[in-house]
């Protein structure tokens, strides 16, 4: 006879295939259907739950008119694609981040400090520059991400200094080499019609998403999360290094192909939409792993999770501080600085 | 079980290893030995497959370690390296799962039956009760006893080592070799490198010499540990001596035998002190 507390221990170990009790399934399950709708109802457009619940209901299941109301409008056309890129975008940084921090066995990378933001903006301005269709931008995007990401892997193999510094050295030195790419491309744009666009979309805002652009990243996110989330338990594997990840059967070459391909499409896919946001690829990964610990099994999805809605609370935020948006850019910077410092300290005493 | 033919291996032009060929059976306990930079890492990284060899083979089972793919190899031979921290704090029994890698299907994480295996091999060395730890918390020698376990889980014939007791205070070094003396009789093949001649003398039954890649001699303790052999692999003169254990066991011992002090003064001041 197994006493009941042990038992509850039992039934807790593995809850699902996520390693995890069943109070923190429940948390994770709810923080972020919590945080969406609540994004619903907050604005400059202030809508209560009860009416919001009505809107919906409406839309789907009510007359043709009703679909043609302000508040119908407001929730379908501006407010769901927002929240929807939000959670999408704060998951990809977020989950590309602690996918890059996994494979190469460091705390301090994420897709900003890699170059991998700088490399996919740089290749989605000049495709702003030439004029090109969304897909081409993406496209763009991508390539230049992955040219980032293996740059800065080679200076750190040219480097060969200490490999964890010299990682964040080759990424900043990449970062700089494509802002200052970037900067040329704003020189020479057209200061009446490309100048503008190309900053505001820089700045990273959500404010200018639509139905469209959802659409045009679906499939990269897809290509980019599902490989990522098939492989992510022999991430673990990697954190040992590359000898003794052979010597357990793991095709590394292989493993780390996929890793940054995945990683660095779901970076481009966001940067394309809604240009560079910072600090989200490097805190939440930190965070979910204080939470529950670094095994990539249960902290990839959790990473997911939290990053989605983490990035809808701070674009809440800035769309509800002032009078007029806040960059979501800077407020994840702000927010992320402090943040850091505080789960930085609280982990790092495990690493060493 | 494991077969070397006459292996060759160069790196930037130098020869690294030079025509080494010998054979471990199934159970046997191999050591090797040698002075700093004779190549013994080297050739460890051979067996494994992280190196291939110039010219020459290595086999299992009369297949060539180079052929294989790496899921096969991993579970037919495990890698004990020495225990160093990874990066991120892993639970003790997540780092022994990562032993069951190659079993797992391309999709898979694993199951409930690898969790049993990996549980399984946590006690068979008497660690159970680390399963919970943080890996990067918990001792060295307990740091290597898990590493053991986690190429246990692989369910290897043959288990390499890499100077597995080099970090490791006195104790911990005889408790991580009993384990090994005790998995070689349970039929596991063991390839250990190691600087000490006394961990040989200890546990092995076969033994390769090794000076600058080439084989200097080959065969049992015995044969090859003697105060001769040790005096051309070191440069210094050995004594080498029988012990009697409790259980009846002789075990022999090699101490080095420094030169008289009044030599060794003359040697270094000239003949103007004395």
């Amino acid at each position: 006879m197994i006493p009941p507390l042990a038992r509850k221990k039992l039934m807790n170990k593995h809850f699902m295939w996520l390693d995890l009790g069943f109070i923190q399934v429940t948390l994770l399950i709810l923080v972020p259907i919590a945080a969406f709708l609540f994004s619903f109802a907050i604005g400059r457009y202030g809508i209560p739950v009860s009416q919001l619940l009505s809107t919906i209901y409406m839309h789907y299941f009510g007359s043709s008119t009703a679909q043609a109301t302000n508040l119908d409008t407001v929730v379908f056309n501006i407010r769901l694609p927002r929240i929807i890129a939000g959670m999408l975008v704060g998951a990809a940084l977020a989950t590309a981040g602690a996918a890059y921090q996994g494979m190469f066995k460091n705390p301090l990378v994420s897709p900003d400090i890699l170059g991998a933001s700088a490399g996919a903006g740089f290749g989605a301005c000049l495709a702003i520059f030439l004029s090109q269709s969304v897909y081409v931008i993406q496209i763009s995007a991508f390539v230049f991400g992955l040219i980032a990401v293996l740059l800065a892997c080679l200076i750190n193999k040219h480097l060969d200094y200490d490999p964890t510094l010299g990682l964040v050295l080759g990424g900043i030195l990449i970062s700089t080499l494509f802002s200052s790419g970037i900067g040329a491309i704003k020189y020479f744009a057209d200061a009446n019609d490309k100048l503008p666009e190309i900053t505001f979309w820089l700045m990273g805002s959500l404010s200018s998403v639509d139905k469209r652009d959802i659409l045009s990243i679906i499939i990269p996110m897809l290509l980019g999360f599902i490989p990522l989330f098939i492989v992510r338990w022999r991430i673990n594997v990697l954190a040992f290094g590359e000898e003794e990840a052979r010597t357990l059967g793991i095709n590394t070459q292989r493993l780390r192909l996929i890793v940054i391909i995945g990683s660095t499409l779901i970076t481009a896919a966001s940067v394309s939409i809604c240009g560079m946001i910072g600090w989200i690829g490097l805190v939440v990964p930190h965070l979910a792993r204080s939470i529950v610990g670094p095994n990539y099994r249960t902290l990839l999805p959790v990473t997911f999770i939290l990053g989605a809605s983490c990035l809808l609370l701070v674009d809440d935020l800035a769309r509800c501080l002032g009078s007029v948006e806040v960059p979501l850019g800077i407020l994840t910077a702000l927010l992320g600085v402090p943040f850091f410092i505080i789960i930085f300290k609280n982990n790092v005493r495990g690493w060493k | 079980m494991l077969d070397l033919r006459n292996v060759y291996y160069s790196y930037d032009k130098s020869q690294v290893i030079h025509d080494l060929s010998f054979k471990v059976e199934r159970g046997e306990f191999l050591c090797v030995l040698g002075p700093n930079g004779c190549g013994k890492t080297t050739l460890l990284k051979n067996i494994l497959g992280l190196l291939s060899p110039s010219s020459g083979s290595i086999l299992i089972d009369g297949e060539d370690v180079q052929e294989m793919p790496i899921t096969r190899l991993a579970k037919i031979m495990g890698y004990i390296p020495q225990a160093h921290t990874p990066p991120f704090p892993f639970k003790v029994f997540d780092v022994v799962l990562m032993g069951r890698t190659s079993y797992l299907s391309s999709l898979a994480v694993p199951g409930k039956e690898d969790e049993k295996i990996a549980f399984a091999s946590l006690d068979e060395l008497n660690i159970s009760h680390l399963k919970d730890k943080i890996y990067t918390k918990i001792s060295g020698g307990e740091r290597q006893l898990v590493l053991i376990a986690r190429a246990l889980a692989q369910q290897p014939k043959i288990l390499v080592m890499d100077e597995p007791t080099a970090s490791l205070d006195f104790g911990k070094q005889h408790l991580v070799l009993e384990h090994m003396r005790l998995l070689s009789k349970k039929g596991i093949s063991i390839v250990m490198v190691t600087h000490d001649p006394d961990q040989a003398l200890f546990c092995a039954n076969k033994v390769v010499l090794m000076k600058k890649g080439r084989l200097l001699s080959m065969g049992t303790p015995e044969e090859t540990i003697i105060e001769d052999s040790m005096k051309k692999m070191y440069d210094i003169d050995v004594k080498i001596n029988g012990m009697k254990l409790p259980d009846n066991r002789t075990i022999r011992v090699c101490i080095p035998v420094p030169k008289p002090l009044k030599a060794r003064l003359r040697a270094i001041n000239g003949n103007s002190i004395i």
